[in-house]
């Protein structure tokens, strides 16, 4: 194995949708979405219809890459905060706890500075409940195996048509 | 790396297409987008330089159906092929659950192909990850050009690990979703392995 899937259950999701629907109230931002390192979109909250979750997701994780490249060059260890600023809507991008990336939307509605310490609040506890589900899956604690049941047909039958 | 999701029911795994430059990534990426049906892919993104070499990546999210009620879904990624670009191909590669290495059977893209398939293989090793460990398939594309290298001479220098691998033509299609389901397959199996 290269390395572990990151796999979450209900109750963990539940939390993290808690704490990014209690940062969008909080920071007045138009929307929040959780990604993983990675480019996979893991949660999202508030204003989200008509923006391409999945592409947003991708482009975050190319755009905290390429920063994390961008500050080796220079001899830093990574970029933790990126800024995008629009003419309406601004983009605050912000490495958690070295894993996951928090995306937060906001408009004049809101300031930067409001934004900032609440992302520094919520960051605290998105760092807290990655690392418990990290540590879940280091220990190896199955709550329920999908993986298990799957069969080889079942493997095939995604092609069956 | 894979995403589990048991909340919303999900499977995502990153796929990756790495080889050298105009073999055809971007290619096989825009033929499946073409023909699958919209309710089951996302919006194809690439970035792109002005004459359409991939500048970072391109990138297509694809939805392939339910297995025991989770939502497959696979995200595919092309890697930049030039060779100047390496340090963005490094980053794509970050995360990766399964590779297609594209090979063009031009008979002077061969030393092409080799340098690519070795820069793959130093590229994984930096993120920690060894191309033995990591489901992959290779696709011998360009077929229909005249004179190209005889599949068993691509083989036997490519396919050291005797991985599935596939003849394809991108630009007509031609074994471009042959290669796909079977590094979606290994993938798969994998996960099932590893669990």
């Amino acid at each position: 194995m290269v390395q572990s899937s990151l796999v979450m259950y209900e109750d963990e999701f539940r939390e993290i949708e808690e704490i990014i629907s209690r940062l969008v109230m909080e920071a007045n931002a138009k929307s929040v979405y959780l990604v993983d390192k990675d480019g996979q979109l893991i949660a999202s909250s508030g204003e989200t219809h008509g923006i391409d979750s999945t592409s947003l997701a991708s482009l975050t994780a190319g755009n905290i890459a390429a920063t994390g490249g961008l500050a080796k060059l220079i001899g830093e260890k990574e970029f933790s905060i990126l800024f995008h600023e629009g003419e309406k809507d601004n983009i605050h991008i912000s490495l958690v706890g070295q894993r996951v990336i928090l995306v937060v939307i906001f408009d004049d509605r809101s300031s930067l500075g409001l934004v900032r310490l609440r992302v520094r609040k919520a960051s605290e506890k998105l760092n807290d409940c990655i690392q418990r589900i990290l540590k879940r899956m280091e220990k190896g604690t199955v709550k329920e195996n999908l993986f298990e049941e799957i069969t080889d047909e079942d493997i095939d039958n995604l092609f069956g048509q | 790396m894979s995403f589990i999701n048991y909340s919303a029911r999900e499977i995502n795994c990153k796929i990756v297409y790495y080889g050298p430059g105009l073999c055809g990534k971007t290619t096989n990426l825009k033929f499946i987008y073409n023909k699958t049906r919209p309710e089951s892919r996302g919006k194809m993104v690439s970035l792109a330089t002005e004459t359409e070499r991939t500048l970072f990546f391109d990138f297509l999210p694809l939805a392939l159906g339910e297995i025991k009620g989770f939502r497959t879904r696979f995200h595919l990624y092309t890697v930049p092929g030039q060779i100047f670009y390496d340090a963005s191909r490094k980053l794509i590669l970050k995360g990766v659950d399964g590779i297609v290495f594209v090979a063009d059977s031009q008979v002077e893209r061969m030393d092409a192909n080799i340098e690519s398939f070795e820069n793959m293989k130093e590229n994984l090793e930096e993120h920690g990850y060894s191309l033995e460990k990591i489901p992959y398939v290779i696709q011998y594309n360009k077929r229909d050009i005249p004179d190209c290298v005889p599949v068993e001479e691509m083989r036997r220098i490519l396919n050291v690990d005797s991985v599935p691998d596939f003849e394809a033509v991108a630009t007509k299609g031609i074994g471009v979703f042959d290669t796909l389901k079977a590094v979606v397959k290994l993938v798969l199996v994998e996960l099932k392995k590893s669990s």
